[in-house]
């Protein structure tokens, strides 16, 4: 089935390289349909988007929609819309992996496979931009956004615009890599899409530009959502909080953030430099007139290496919130968790070489990036005893979020050594760009970040919505995900050794057959735990009565639990006062009680639409500019910077929560569930 | 277990909850925005690192392509030394300017600052100009962006810093109005100060530009 067209895909862009004044590239040829793959993709995604629009019309969904969830500020809506995103986005990115695992199944056992060269480049370069940019991360800064707030007892974040502005803006640059699945293509080129392939001489069409654009825009928000959480930490903790009395997770989201903003400036950077070679004609990156390829990979993991700490950091202060609260004990070590947090963020940041040991920059840099390397392997195993020993002579109760934790615990320490493995600068000549490489990063990955998203969302969804998560599709989805990931990446691991090396899309010998077979078994297991985790959430929506808990159903330790769950929108109707670590924890066992009297007017900012309609010029000025739509492009990016300024004469940001309001909703004191989530 | 580790109570007991009215105790309208203008600044401050850090990544990369000439020309070839010398002193003197304007706004006279704050916006469009010219003059030498790695460095780096100033200078006639509107209010007064801070920020980056890029450029 390989199909004749394949060289057709590669070449469609070029067949439209007169642009017209008007329509720039765009054509009736852009439009991938004669592959089956996608036209049925298309049309399953066109009947479940019509469904879904008018399933909003019938219910008359758009109203609230806009008021209360797209223009919200509220950080805990933006939390929430943020993993909504991510779920969204995770099944798309696991759809293009089981694609890879099924051709690749196929392409091994002798078979020809059905995904054309062309195309299985593109599908792997999207299932890692996707992965990485538009799952993992909005997973991540949605935790941040929703539960670091109310862990240090503050109403909002410090810039409450610039977040709902900042999830917009991620959102655009997912709407656009999900456009490229059906209009045009996207890059062929891995997902950091190292020059010169990337060039304009060697990936001539809009793959490239969509890859470029999505990205450049979705980086803008990541920063601003960065410096906005940082503000917000070092601000407005609760009174009594000093730095060493915040939840360890509030120091993961810290350094996550300082890491964010100290690197996607450098990606932004960087990834502008290739757009202007691949717009302006410039030659920072080309092979002719002095451009020096080798200088982007450098500059790329750059940004690059902390990225990987950017999304691994929280993800451990999740679990240091989940192992203490459900061992009935406190953290073991908490200092030493903080400053390991903090060697992490340094030391992440003088690692990236080896990612291209094989480039040749001789033994004395090898080494020092090499022994960099294996140095983050301290605090990270510090972090690993702190668990353990926080787990020792607790009261274990293996909830769902605990066996995510003890799971994740099994399965990173594997991809840990193997990651110290390849820090050898000899070994990584053997093992660079192998099958061993796609298993380390995918088990430290799965392994410490997804387990750690599904612990988290368990964790703090009966905070979110007052009731639990269903425990029966919970466990189908544990054991889904576990054992499908060992099953779907071991054999990937042997392979490596065997000298396999990763986006290959065909293969000459049938004697790794068995070992793709292996991994695509997996590979079909962890759809289970993928499905099972959606039939999760609808079953705990559907059975949310029989579900529903109290304000604080673990036995909680930090501030968040101290409030009504779901929160009211202030948070906090009394600012709590810190005086020791874990304060809630404290303040049960000081037996604090909540004031019924003495409520005060609560200052409170408006709801704005002017993040959206910018996010949404954005949005259509990459797509003009993807499509060389000059005219288009200037008018979005005139209407946007227009809407902007405009958003600055609106001084009349903020309002007062009358006291009376707050008392009546206090009185309430309901953890009952709001009618739509 | 916690009682152990826990410090004594303070005296007078635990009061878990901040009960006194934060807002409204010192009975001036904008205090409670004086939490937020900090906040505000700092997060600027933050904002100026991170720009910081796209310059810096021009700068490393100028320096790793500035001597890549592709066997076309040189600085010694391109660069009118004087003219780049006249323009660097109207963004000095724009920053000066900007200093009077705050100064002004610090003792709320609202006309005095108005007036610095258009000289500033003078200063920087004519320091525009003279870039405009330039890369005009550049272009009909055949020394474009695409014309070799080392040309392709130096216009997205001295380019990226003119977009800045383009736009802080569009900033500045957007906070001249509102404070024509508004008058030097609370929130203006941390606007003019965050606008300071961007503009004498772009002008400690062309001294860069300036030290690194021409006069570097030129004596080598």
């Amino acid at each position: 089935m390989a199909s004749p067209t394949a060289s057709t895909a590669a070449h469609g862009a070029d067949a439209v390289n007169t642009t017209h004044w008007f329509w720039g590239k765009l054509g009736w040829d852009i439009f991938p349909f004669y592959d089956p793959i996608i036209l049925g993709t298309f049309i399953g995604t066109c009947l479940l988007g019509v469904a879904v629009v008018g399933a909003i019309t019938y219910f008359r969904l758009w109203g609230y929609l806009w008021k209360e969830w797209f223009t919200s500020i509220d950080h805990k809506k933006i939390g929430i819309m943020y993993m909504i995103l991510g779920v969204i986005m995770l099944v798309r990115g696991f759809a293009d992996a089981l694609l890879m695992r099924l051709h690749q199944a196929l392409a091994s056992a002798g078979y020809v496979g059905f995904l054309p060269a062309y195309h299985y480049d593109q599908v792997f370069t999207v299932h890692g931009v996707i992965m990485i940019f538009f799952v993992a991360m909005p997973f991540v800064t949605g935790f941040m956004n929703y539960v670091m707030p109310l862990q240090i007892g503050a109403r909002d974040v410090a810039f409450p615009f610039l977040n709902n502005f900042s999830f917009w803006l991620t959102v655009s640059g997912a709407v656009l890599i999900m456009i490229s699945l059906f209009v045009g293509e996207f890059a062929a080129t891995g997902w950091l899409a190292y020059p010169p392939l990337s060039g304009l001489t060697f990936s001539p069409g809009v793959g490239m530009d969509y890859y470029l654009w999505s990205l450049n825009i979705a980086g803008i928000g990541t920063t601003l959502s960065g410096i906005n959480l940082v503000v917000t930490l070092v601000k407005m903790r609760a009174p009594g909080m000093t730095w060493m009395k915040m939840p360890v997770f509030c120091w993961t989201t810290l350094c996550t953030n300082v890491l964010i903003v100290a690197t996607f400036p450098v990606l932004s950077a960087t990834l502008a430099l290739l757009t202007a070679d691949r717009y302006l004609g410039t030659h920072f990156f080309t092979n002719e007139m002095g451009g020096n390829p080798m200088m982007y990979v450098n500059l790329i993991w750059i940004w690059g290496h902390p990225e990987v700490y950017i999304l691994t950091l929280p993800i451990f202060g999740i679990y240091s919130e989940i192992v203490p609260t459900f061992c009935k004990k406190r953290l073991f070590g908490y200092t030493s968790m903080v400053y390991a947090t903090c060697v992490i963020m340094i030391l992440s940041y003088i690692v990236w070489l080896h990612h291209f040991f094989t480039m040749g920059a001789g033994a004395d840099v090898n080494s020092f990036f090499g022994i960099t390397t294996m140095i983050i392997s301290i605090p990270t195993g510090a972090k690993l005893f702190n668990w353990l020993f926080t787990m020792y002579k607790g009261r274990i109760h293996y909830e769902l979020p605990m066996l995510w934790t003890v799971a994740f615990m099994l399965t990173f320490v594997v991809g840990g050594m193997t990651g110290v493995l390849l820090a050898v600068p000899p070994a990584d000549y053997v093992l660079h760009n192998s099958l061993f490489l796609v298993a380390h990063f995918h088990n430290v990955i799965i392994g410490g970040v997804v387990f750690g998203i599904f612990a988290g969302i368990n964790y703090w969804w009966p905070k979110a919505f007052g009731f639990k998560l269903h425990r029966g599709w919970g466990l189908v989805s544990f054991w889904g995900w576990v054992v499908g990931f060992w099953f779907a990446f071991m054999p990937l691991y042997i392979l490596g050794l065997m000298g396999v090396t990763r986006r290959l899309s065909q293969f000459e010998d049938t004697f790794y057959g068995i070992y793709f077979l292996i991994a695509l078994v997996g590979a079909l297991m962890i759809g289970v735990g993928v499905l099972a985790f959606v039939m999760q959430i609808v079953v705990s929506i559907w059975k949310r009565e029989e579900l529903k808990v109290g304000d604080d159903p673990w036995g909680g330790r930090t501030l968040e639990w101290s409030t009504t769950s779901p929160p009211p929108y202030y948070n906090f109707a009394f600012s709590p006062r810190v005086y020791e670590l874990d304060s809630w924890h404290h303040m049960k066992t000081e037996g604090a009680a909540r004031p019924t009297k003495g409520f005060v007017p609560i200052h409170m900012p408006h709801y704005t639409s002017s993040g959206i309609v910018i996010s949404g010029f954005m949005t259509v000025m990459g797509f003009a500019l993807i499509w060389h739509v000059w005219w288009l492009a200037a008018l979005t990016f005139f209407a946007s910077l227009v809407w902007g300024i405009a958003h600055t004469f609106n001084y009349n940001r903020d309002y007062y929560v009358p006291a009376e309001e707050v008392r009546a909703i206090e009185a309430a004191g309901n953890t009952s569930i709001p009618a739509a989530e | 277990m916690t009682a152990s580790l826990a410090g004594p109570a303070p005296e007078g007991g635990y009061q878990f909850y901040v009960t006194e009215d934060p807002h409204h105790h010192e009975g001036h309208d904008d205090h409670d925005e004086h939490h937020h203008e900090t906040g505000t600044r700092l997060g600027f401050w933050i904002y100026l690192m991170s720009d910081c850090l796209i310059f810096g990544i021009l700068f490393a990369v100028h320096a790793v392509l500035g001597t890549s000439y592709a066997a076309g020309p040189s600085p010694a070839d391109l660069f009118e030394i004087d003219k780049i010398l006249l323009s660097t002193f109207f963004l000095l003197f724009s920053s000066i300017t900007y200093g009077f304007a705050v100064i002004n706004m610090q003792q709320d006279k609202q006309r005095a600052m108005m007036l610095w704050l258009i000289v500033t916006g003078l200063f920087g469009g004519a320091f525009l100009v003279m870039e405009v010219l330039e890369f005009q003059h550049l272009w009909h030498l055949g020394a474009g962006p695409g014309a070799s790695a080392f040309l392709s460095s130096f216009w997205i780096l001295v380019g990226t810093h003119g977009l800045h100033v383009t736009c802080g200078s569009i900033w500045l006639v957007v906070l001249l109005v509102q404070v024509q509107m508004h008058g030097l209010t609370h929130e203006n007064k941390r606007r003019i100060m965050c606008l300071s801070l961007f503009w004498h920020f772009l002008d400690l980056i062309w001294i860069g530009v300036f030290s690194f890029v021409y006069l570097t450029g030129v004596l080598l």
